[in-house]
């Protein structure tokens, strides 16, 4: 269970504040989408959770199973179950992709106090989740996401997720630069992941990605807080009449 | 200014100490006694050397490499008979070895490599007065002192067609606290192949200084690697002069991880058309580490290609150098040129120099260069990070691609891996 309370944070040299309070629990097994108008905070949140060092935390915490996560270095929010796919995942030249996968996984495997994989049992899971996503091998021996297509990148993050098996998946506007095909590619490829201990927190401004990824619950972000929660019917409403209501709501 | 020294000064030792102005640093002091041994037949050499003195900042190819500042000590003149150490990390090649242990060259007699003639010669070396020669004109001192002090020059020449399959591994060794001098001069004729290898061993206090020509004929090939692992509290001064015919093809890949203080040069002239060089370097430099490469490529004629790059990751007060330059001759049309030098800073004290020059005289070219200094990107170190890899790992991951792009370029399996390993454990050692 992910609970977050009170959150407030600033961007590092605290000029700006962009979360105000927010609060959020997503159970076990839920699928809790956040949607918001630009620059409502939706992806400060989700690289707060993850621990990008740009933010100055003001106040607050966020609780993975109980463990503070605002304590904890990024790389052990990861073996604590956290995922963040990236709404622009970064290339590494020079970085075959299998390097990047097996590093990860044995990064993560040791961290919480377990054997590294052996490699023909590595292998195997790659090449069955790539099979799984319509990644090619042969992308796979590339430099990670070099001369990816936008769509390829994205399919990557959800084999890496697929890979890592986080208790907490954070898609942040994954649909974005994807086109209908590449949309359905990914979000098949969530579905398959949704578990009764796994959860995730889908961030999007359409509704579109919603209509694949079908959410339990449906969260509207503004000025850097929750301001409205409700069923999967609460996305089809915004798409309809926009998020001019809410944000006109925080701003009293 | 220092006042000129004439040969008859020198010629007469009793004389030396009083004709010598107190402006000459004790360590060129200690370098011009050693001169008073030189044969008259290297005279002339060492005659420009003690003329001007150890290059100093105000010397514009010296200026970020002050080897009259930086250089503290002149070790005696190394002696003959020492044994190079048996063991090397590069037993596993399988490669002919020429070794020159203290400037003294030896290989075994075998007929491993039919086609290859190895011979010592002892003419006065090339200092940068040959007509033809590729050193610079106004004579490098570093390249003076060796044609002063080199004992034997050993001259590898591969016959026309003839393909080398086995590289040949230049170990060049110094044995102790000594100056020591090495000159090869290859030659490889028409159509011809072969690899060289050279590795630089050297003790704590040594001054090596060591000078490789090579001479590549029209439709041949040469894959050099040159390997500085060295003592850290070593001193290693390096030298390629190359000359390429028509249709051939040259690469030069280096690797900087040891001495205290070190220069390689390349000095490489196209001089028939169509040919291709690719000179790349990496250096790993930590402590107080002060590495210099300087790289001149003279496009003297048309429809020559040349790639050059180089990574530098430095540690602690660090410090890398990089001068690289490209000429293109009034009449090198179609020249391609392209020059990057890339530079990583982990710590606040290491320091980078780059002076990447290009001097185009032709309207018909393809010419590029960069240079980059910068610390590790926090973006790329952060999704590592939230992928679950430590710091450490992160930034080893990375460094461990920014140096292989350099590495790749080196066409030998067994060497580019060695080197890969070492970068490996380069990074490991950081912590």
């Amino acid at each position: 269970m992910l609970e977050i309370r009170n959150l407030h944070v600033a961007i590092e040299d605290g000029s700006k504040k962009i979360l105000n309070g927010l609060d959020l629990t997503i159970h076990n097994g839920e699928v809790a989408a956040i949607m918001g108008p630009n620059g409502s905070g939706k992806s400060t949140l989700s690289y707060v959770i993850a621990g990008k060092p740009d933010y100055e935390i003001l106040d607050g915490e966020i609780l993975l199973d109980g463990q503070n996560l605002l304590d904890m270095e990024p790389d052990a929010r990861a073996a604590a179950g956290v995922f963040l796919a990236f709404q622009y995942p970064l290339e590494i030249p020079g970085v075959a992709t299998m390097t990047f996968l097996k590093a990860a996984m044995n990064a993560q495997s040791r961290a919480r106090g377990e054997g590294e994989l052996k490699t023909p049992d590595f292998m195997r899971r790659v090449k069955v989740g790539a099979d799984k996503l319509g990644i090619p091998q042969e992308m796979l021996r590339r430099g990670l996401n070099v001369g990816f297509s936008g769509g390829e990148k994205k399919r990557m993050e959800i084999l890496q997720m697929a890979l890592l098996e986080p208790s907490i998946g954070i898609l942040d506007e994954t649909d974005s630069g994807l086109d209908i095909d590449a949309l359905k590619i990914v979000s098949e490829g969530v579905n398959a992941l949704r578990s009764a201990d796994r959860s995730f927190l889908v961030i999007t401004h359409y509704q579109r990605l919603l209509n694949y990824i079908v959410p339990d619950t449906v969260h509207v972000m503004s000025k850097g807080r929750i301001v409205k929660t409700g069923g999967k019917e609460l996305a089809l409403e915004l798409e309809a009449n926009g998020y001019a209501d809410y944000v006109s709501d925080v701003a009293a | 200014m220092a006042m000129p020294i004439t040969s008859q000064t020198l010629r007469r030792e009793d004389h030396l100490m009083a004709s010598v102005t107190p402006l000459k640093t004790s360590v060129e002091l200690a370098l011009i006694a050693q001169g008073a041994s030189v044969p008259a037949l290297r005279q002339p050499a060492f005659e420009r050397f003690a003329a001007a003195g150890l290059p100093h900042r105000r010397i514009e190819a010296y200026h970020y490499t002050d080897l009259r500042a930086l250089l503290k000590d002149a070790p005696p003149l190394a002696k003959a008979g020492a044994l190079a150490p048996s063991a090397s990390v590069w037993d596993e090649l399988d490669a002919f070895i020429v070794t020159i242990v203290d400037g003294h060259p030896t290989w075994a007699q075998s007929d491993e490599l039919a086609g290859v003639s190895i011979s010592l010669k002892s003419d006065a070396p090339d200092d940068g007065l040959a007509a033809d020669s590729v050193f610079p004109k106004d004579g490098d001192p570093v390249v003076a002192l060796n044609a002063a002090f080199v004992d034997h020059t050993l001259h590898l020449a591969v016959a026309g067609g003839v393909v080398i399959d086995k590289p040949i591994h230049l170990r060049i060794v110094t044995t102790g606290a000594v100056s020591a001098y090495g000159r090869v001069v290859v030659e490889i004729a028409d159509g011809a192949k072969l690899t060289l290898i050279e590795t630089h061993e050297g003790a704590a206090g040594a001054l090596a200084n060591s000078v490789v020509e090579i001479v590549v004929g029209d439709d041949s090939h040469f894959d050099h690697m040159r390997i500085n692992l060295v003592d850290p509290q070593a001193t290693l001064l390096t030298t390629l002069g190359g000359r390429m015919g028509a249709r051939s093809t040259v690469t030069s890949g280096n690797f900087v991880t040891g001495s205290a203080l070190s220069r390689h040069q390349v000095f490489l002239r196209f001089e028939g058309e169509g040919s291709n060089a690719t000179i790349s370097g990496a250096s790993l430099l930590k402590d107080r580490q002060h590495v210099d490469t300087t790289l001149v490529v003279d496009h003297a004629v048309p429809e020559c290609v040349s790639r050059e790059h180089f990574a530098h990751v430095l540690d602690d007060e660090a410090t890398g150098v990089f001068q690289g330059k490209i000429i293109v001759r009034p009449h090198a049309q179609q020249t391609d040129g392209k020059m990057m030098s890339r530079a990583v800073l982990l710590h606040d004290g290491a320091t980078m120099n780059n002076k990447p020059e290009l001097e185009i005289f032709a309207d018909d070219v393809q010419c590029g260069h960069g240079a980059t200094v910068g610390a590790l990107d926090d973006d790329l170190l952060f999704y590592l990070r939230a992928r679950g890899l430590p710091k450490a790992e992160a930034e080893a991951l990375m460094l461990q691609a920014f140096v292989g792009e350099a590495l790749e370029m080196i066409p030998h399996d067994g060497v580019r891996e060695t080197l890969e390993a070492m970068t490996e454990a380069w990074l490991k050692a950081r912590g």
